[in-house]
C-alpha cells in the first residue's frame, strides 16, 4: 500500500508485531484484534524492541524533553500537593459514589437534549458507534484523540464495517498513515523521529507535497492541508472525554492542535466513548484537574485548547449528541480493593516519561494501547475476565512485573495513584492464581528462601555453607558465568564470589573481643567491588 | 545510646563490609551495637516478588526478633539499606494485616517506628554530618530509589559524604535514574534490566570516580557487577564503608577487574 | 437485563454491595471508606481581578504562548482593528505554501474579510470598510466553507486568567457561535483588563454560573508536540492569536 486509500486500520492477522528493518522505517504492525492484549509476553517483546537502537534514541530525547517540561511548570505552583490531594480525593469519592454520580450525569446530559447509551463492553460500545454512523449514512467519520477508542479497537471496527474512521490528531495520523500501533498515552508517535516521520507522509499522504523536508513545522501544516476538507464536510465525528460533570451534564475534551475543536464542533452528529470512571462530581471541580492535567501531561500551564459542552446548544455545534457510557473490565477494577485507583487515572502520561522501563523499551513492549506504568496496573486488571492475571496462561500477567519498583510514577502522579504497591499486590494475585500449576521454579524457590529466611539459625548455617564459595571467585574474586537461572544475570553482569567470612561470623568474634573495636582485617569482600 | 543493627540478608552473605563498618562508625561515634542473632531477612524479596504467603514467616522473624526496641530495650534499629528500611516501614504490617495478623502487624509498626535507615539515623537521631571520616578518593553517589523515594532520605547522604575529608566528590549524571536492579526484575525482565544497567555504568564511568557509593548494597551488586564485567576498574563501596574510613584505619579501595579492554567494553543489547 | 441496568448493578456489586450479582470477573468488592476532600489549594491569588499585576502575567504568559499582544484604549480599539486586518492583506501568516494548498484565507485576492458576532460593539467596527465584515449569528450562521473563506474573526472573552494565560470564550453574543473562532486563520480577541483574574480558581468560579454555555478555552494559538516533543505553533485551530488588551475605565464586575 503506498498511498493512503482511505479505509483506515484494517486488521492483519500475524503474530509478529516487530518493525521490519528491512522495509521502510515503518509499519505495518498488525492491527490486533485485542487492542488490550496483542504480542508476547513483557519479557520477549522488551527483548525485540530494546534491538531497536532508532527507538531507544527517539524515546531517550523525546522522554528528557518533556520531563524537563513538566518539572518546570509543576516547580512554579505553590500549592501542587495541595492540588494532588484533592485531585486524588476527589477521584476516591466518584468511585464511592459512582452509580448516583453515573445516574445524574445521564439525567443532566438527556435533560440537554443529549442521548446517552451504557455499553457492557468493546463489542457493544463498536456497535452503538457504527449503528449512528450508518443512520447518519456516513461513510466516513472524524475523530478527536481518544484512549477510549482505542481501547475498544473503534476504527478496526468500523473499518471492517465499511466507515472509514480518520484520526485527526497529528500523532494518531502518523501512527494511522504508518498503518502503525499508538506507543504513548499522549504522544503515539513518540517512537518516531521527524525523518521517519516525513518519510511516512511521503509515501503514504496522498496530497503530501513531494518536496516535503523534516521540518517539524512543515510536517505539521502538510497535516493541516490533509485535513482541512475532511473538518469542513465530516457528517459525524467520534471523541473520548477528559471529565464528565455529573452535576451539570457537561463533557470536556483537552486538547492542543485544534483538530478537537473542529471535531466538536463542525460536524451535525457527535458520539463521545466515555469509560464510566472520568466522572467527576461538580463543574467546580474542574478548578483541580485543570490545573493538574495540563502541567503533568504536556508540561504546560495549560494546553492551547479545551472544550466543554453540554448536551446540544441549538444553533452552535452538533445539533444531534450521543454519550457512551463505558464499562469493559472496569466494573472488574473497581472491585479490586487495592487496584481500583488505578481507575483515578486522568491519562496525563506523565508516568510514562519518568519511567525507565518505558523509556528503553517503548510503548509497544507492553501490547496494550496502555502503555508504561500505568498500563502495567490498568491492562491486566481490564482483562481480569479474560485472564489478564491468571498466571502463566496470559500474557498480561508479565506485566506487574515489568517495573523495579522504583517509585518515579508515583512521585509524579496528578492523582497520587500509587502505581508500585498496586503491582506488588497484583504480582500477590498473579502468584495465588498460579498456584494450582505443578511445576514451578520460582515457587520451589520462593519457599525454601522463605523457610532458611524465618530464623536466624537456619540463616547462618545458609550463610556459612555460601561462604565454601568464595572459591569460585578465584584471583579475580567474582564469578562470571554461572548456571541457570542465574546465568540471566551473569550475561551481561558478574556475581560477587561469597566473602571468607559471613558478617554474623565476624560479629561473634567482634562480640567476644568484648570492649575492643575488634580485629577488622580489612579484607575486601570479594568480586565485583 | 543502644542501637540494634539489622545486618540485611544481603550483606551478611555477600558484603559483610556494609555492617562491619556500619558497626565501626557507631561504635566510634560512642554507641553500642547490638546484632540480635535470630535476624534473618526483612521479607522484602518475597513480598515484592508476589509471594506474600511466603514473606509471613520471614516478616514474623524479623519483628519478633527486633520487638524489644519497641519496649526500651535498644534506642533505635539501624539498617544500612534503603530498600529493606522501606520494606519494614510501608509493607510488614500491611502484609500481616492481610494475613489476618493483627497483633503482629501492631507490633511491626512499633517496630518500625523506631526503625531507621543509616543516614536517617546519624542526622536525625544521632544529629552528626560531620562523622570524621577520612576518604581521600574520587567518589560518586547513587542515590538508590527506596532511600530516594519510598523513604525520602533527601539530601543527607551528601551530606555526609561532603564533610568526609579529602574526598572528591563528583555529581552523578541521571544520578536518579534506576540502575535496573529492581530484585527479580533483573532476572525475570533481564533484557530491560541490562539496558538500564549500560546508561547506569556509562554515567558512573563518566564522573571519572575511582568508587560509586549508595546506601543499598542490593544496587550496587548490580551496578559492580556490571562495572566489573566492563572491566571499568570503577569499585563499589557502600555509604558506611566509606564514613567508617579514618586515617587510623582507611577503608582500602576495592579491589576490582580493570585493564583488559578497560573503555572500550559496551553491555548493551 | 438493558445494559444501562447491567452496568448499574456491576458497579454496585464492585462497591460490595451484595444480592446485586458480581462484576464480569465474578468479584464483588469491598464497600471504599468515606472520603472528605481535602481542599487546602488556593481559590484566589495574591493579586485583585484586574489588577496591573495579573494583567502583566496574562500578558507574559500570552507572549509565551507566541500570541500578539496590543494595549489599546476604548478610542484606539477601532484603528487597531482596522490596521490588523489591513496588514492580513498586504502580508501572507506563513511564508512555506502551505496556505495556498489549502485555498484558504491567504489565496483570497483584494482586501481581508473579518467575521463578527451578533452581540459586539458596534464602535470595534467604526474604521472597518463595511463590506468586509461578515455578520455570523446562530439564526443565520455562515458555513464551514464561508468562515474558511474569511481573513478573520473579531470578538470580545468571558474572562481571562493570569496564572495559565487562558482566554474563555462561552458563547456570549458578543463572542460568537464556536465555528467562528475555528476555522478562521487570524482571531482578533478583546479582553478586557477588569475580565483578567489570577487563578485558575478564580476562572472556574465564575464559569460556574453558567455551566451549560459551550465554552472554548484558548492559551495561545493552537500547538501540536507530537514530532519529537518539538512544539509547533499553528495547526488545526487559527495560526495567529491577536490580544486586544482594553483598558477597562469602569470598574466592571467580570461576568455581569
Amino acid at each position: 500500500m503506498s498511498t493512503f486509500l482511505g479505509l483506515p486500520g484494517l486488521r492483519r492477522r500475524d503474530d509478529d508485531h516487530a518493525r521490519d528493518d528491512a522495509a521502510a522505517p515503518f509499519g505495518p504492525v498488525p492491527h490486533p484484534d485485542e487492542p488490550l492484549r496483542w504480542g508476547p509476553a513483557f519479557p520477549a517483546a522488551a527483548r525485540r524492541t530494546l534491538r531497536d537502537e532508532q527507538l531507544r534514541r527517539n524515546l531517550g530525547h523525546a522522554t528528557r524533553t518533556i520531563r524537563a517540561k513538566r518539572a518546570a511548570v509543576v516547580d512554579e505552583v505553590p500549592d501542587w500537593e495541595a492540588l494532588r490531594d484533592a485531585g486524588s480525593a476527589v477521584k476516591e469519592q466518584v468511585m464511592a459514589n459512582l452509580p448516583a454520580l453515573l445516574a445524574r450525569l445521564e439525567e443532566n446530559v438527556a435533560a440537554r437534549g443529549g442521548t446517552v447509551h451504557w455499553a457492557r463492553d468493546a463489542a457493544e460500545a463498536n456497535a452503538i458507534v457504527t449503528e449512528i454512523a450508518r443512520a447518519k449514512g456516513a461513510d466516513e467519520v472524524v475523530k478527536v484523540k481518544s484512549m477510549a477508542t482505542q481501547e475498544i479497537g473503534l476504527n478496526e471496527h468500523l473499518a471492517d464495517h465499511g466507515i472509514a474512521a480518520i484520526e485527526t490528531d497529528l500523532a494518531e495520523l502518523i501512527v494511522q498513515l504508518a498503518d502503525d500501533m499508538p506507543s504513548h498515552i499522549l504522544v503515539p508517535a513518540i517512537h518516531r523521529n521527524r525523518t521517519e516521520i516525513r518519510d511516512i507522509f511521503r509515501q503514504r499522504m496522498a496530497d503530501a507535497p513531494a518536496d516535503l523536508s523534516d521540518v517539524p513545522r512543515e510536517l505539521a501544516m502538510a497535516a493541516r492541508a490533509h485535513l482541512r476538507r475532511k473538518f469542513l464536510t465530516a457528517k459525524v465525528a467520534v471523541s473520548g472525554a477528559n471529565f464528565g460533570v455529573a452535576d451539570t451534564g457537561t463533557l470536556a475534551v483537552v486538547e492542543s492542535e485544534g483538530n478537537g475543536r473542529m471535531c466538536l464542533t463542525l460536524p451535525e452528529t457527535l458520539v463521545t466513548v466515555m469509560g464510566i470512571e472520568k466522572l467527576i462530581p461538580t463543574y467546580t471541580d474542574l478548578e483541580v484537574f485543570a490545573q493538574l492535567l495540563p502541567r503533568s501531561s504536556t508540561g504546560e500551564r495549560m494546553n492551547p485548547y479545551t472544550s466543554l459542552w453540554t448536551g446540544v446548544t441549538p444553533g452552535d455545534g452538533p445539533q444531534e449528541f450521543h454519550l457512551i457510557l463505558l464499562d469493559n473490565g472496569r466494573t472488574d477494577v473497581l472491585a479490586d480493593e487495592v487496584g481500583r485507583s488505578a481507575l483515578h487515572c486522568i491519562r496525563c502520561s506523565a508516568c510514562l516519561n519518568v519511567c525507565p522501563v518505558y523509556e528503553r523499551v517503548g510503548g509497544h513492549a507492553y501490547g496494550s494501547v496502555y502503555p508504561g506504568p500505568i498500563g502495567a496496573i490498568l491492562t491486566p486488571q481490564l482483562t481480569a475476565s479474560t485472564g489478564g492475571l491468571s498466571g502463566a496462561d496470559d500474557v498480561n500477567a508479565s506485566l506487574p512485573y515489568a517495573s523495579t519498583l522504583c517509585g518515579a510514577c508515583y512521585d509524579v502522579c496528578p492523582v497520587k495513584i500509587d502505581i508500585p504497591s498496586i503491582l506488588v499486590d497484583l504480582r500477590a494475585r498473579e502468584v495465588d492464581a498460579d498456584r494450582g500449576r505443578a511445576v514451578d521454579p520460582w515457587r520451589a524457590a520462593m519457599k525454601a528462601a522463605s523457610w532458611v529466611m524465618s530464623d536466624g539459625d537456619r540463616f547462618g548455617l545458609a550463610g556459612r555453607a555460601a561462604t565454601l564459595g568464595h572459591v569460585l571467585g578465584g584471583r579475580d574474586g567474582v564469578i562470571a558465568k554461572a548456571p541457570p537461572p542465574a546465568s540471566a544475570w551473569t550475561r551481561d553482569r558478574d556475581l560477587p564470589a561469597p566473602p571468607r567470612q559471613t558478617f554474623r561470623q565476624w560479629m561473634a568474634e567482634h562480640e567476644s573481643s568484648a570492649g575492643t573495636t575488634g580485629t577488622d582485617t580489612h579484607e575486601t569482600d570479594g568480586g565485583g567491588r | 545510646m543502644r542501637i540494634a543493627l539489622a545486618a540485611t540478608c544481603i550483606a551478611d552473605t555477600l558484603f559483610p563490609g556494609a555492617p562491619r563498618a556500619t558497626v565501626r562508625l557507631l561504635e566510634r561515634l560512642g554507641h553500642e551495637v547490638v546484632f540480635p542473632r535470630a535476624q534473618a531477612c526483612c521479607g522484602q524479596m518475597h513480598v515484592n516478588t508476589g509471594y506474600v504467603a511466603e514473606a509471613v514467616p520471614v516478616i514474623r522473624n524479623h519483628v519478633t526478633t527486633f520487638a524489644p526496641v519497641a519496649d526500651g530495650e535498644w534506642d533505635a534499629v539501624v539498617v544500612p539499606s534503603g530498600s529493606c528500611t522501606g520494606s519494614i516501614r510501608h509493607q510488614q504490617a500491611m502484609v500481616c494485616r492481610r494475613a489476618g495478623l493483627d497483633d503482629l502487624a501492631a507490633t511491626a509498626d512499633a517496630v518500625a517506628a523506631r526503625t531507621y535507615e543509616l543516614s536517617e539515623l546519624l542526622v536525625d537521631v544521632l544529629g552528626v554530618t560531620d562523622v570524621g571520616a577520612w576518604f581521600p578518593h574520587r567518589v560518586t553517589y547513587h542515590p538508590t530509589c527506596h532511600s530516594l523515594r519510598m523513604l525520602g532520605v533527601g539530601d543527607r547522604p551528601e551530606r555526609l559524604l561532603r564533610a568526609v575529608e579529602g574526598i572528591d566528590l563528583v555529581e552523578l549524571p541521571g544520578a536518579e535514574s534506576c540502575c535496573g536492579f529492581g530484585g527479580t526484575f533483573a532476572l525475570k525482565n533481564a533484557d530491560t534490566s541490562a539496558a538500564m544497567l549500560a546508561d547506569k555504568t556509562a554515567a558512573v564511568r563518566s564522573t571519572g570516580a575511582e568508587v560509586v557509593t549508595a546506601g543499598d548494597m542490593s544496587c550496587l551488586l548490580h551496578i559492580g557487577g556490571g562495572l566489573s564485567r566492563q572491566r571499568s576498574g570503577v569499585g563499589t563501596l557502600h555509604l558506611a564503608e566509606v564514613l567508617a574510613s579514618t586515617r587510623d584505619e582507611p577503608t582500602p579501595l576495592p579491589r576490582v577487574r580493570s585493564g583488559a579492554g578497560a573503555g572500550t567494553v559496551e553491555v548493551t543489547r | 437485563m438493558s445494559a444501562r441496568e447491567d452496568v448499574l448493578q456491576r458497579v454496585r456489586a464492585a462497591l460490595g454491595e451484595t444480592g446485586v450479582g458480581t462484576t464480569p470477573a465474578g468479584r464483588v468488592g469491598v464497600a471504599p471508606a468515606p472520603v472528605v476532600v481535602p481542599r487546602a489549594y488556593r481559590v484566589a491569588g495574591a493579586d485583585a481581578p484586574g489588577s496591573a499585576a495579573v494583567v502583566e502575567q496574562l500578558v507574559d504568559r500570552l507572549v509565551d504562548y507566541r500570541a500578539h499582544v496590543h494595549h489599546v484604549t476604548d478610542a484606539e480599539l477601532p484603528a487597531v482593528v482596522a490596521r490588523l486586518l489591513d496588514d492580513l492583506t498586504s502580508r501572507d501568516e506563513d511564508g512555506n505554501g502551505a496556505a495556498g494548498a489549502e485555498g484558504s484565507a491567504a489565496a483570497a485576492p483584494a482586501g481581508a474579510t473579518v467575521v463578527v458576532p451578533p452581540g459586539l460593539d458596534p464602535a470595534w467596527l467604526r474604521d472597518l470598510d463595511p463590506a468586509a465584515v461578515r455578520h455570523d449569528s446562530p439564526d443565520a450562521p455562515l458555513t464551514a466553507t464561508a468562515l474558511d473563506e474569511t481573513s478573520a474573526v473579531l470578538t470580545a472573552a468571558r474572562v481571562a486568567c493570569s496564572e495559565t494565560g487562558t482566554i474563555v470564550l462561552d458563547a456570549g453574543p458578543d463572542q460568537g457561535r464556536r465555528a467562528i473562532t475555528l476555522v478562521t486563520d487570524v482571531h482578533l480577541c478583546v479582553v478586557r483588563t477588569d475580565q483578567v483574574v489570577q487563578t485558575v480558581p478564580e476562572m472556574i468560579r465564575l464559569l460556574a454560573a453558567h455551566p451549560e454555555r459551550p465554552q472554548t478555552w484558548i492559551s495561545g494559538p493552537s500547538a501540536t508536540s507530537d514530532i519529537e516533543l518539538d512544539r509547533v505553533e499553528g495547526v488545526h485551530g487559527p495560526r495567529t492569536l491577536h490580544v486586544l488588551v482594553l483598558a477597562a475605565v469602569a470598574a466592571a464586575v467580570p461576568g455581569a
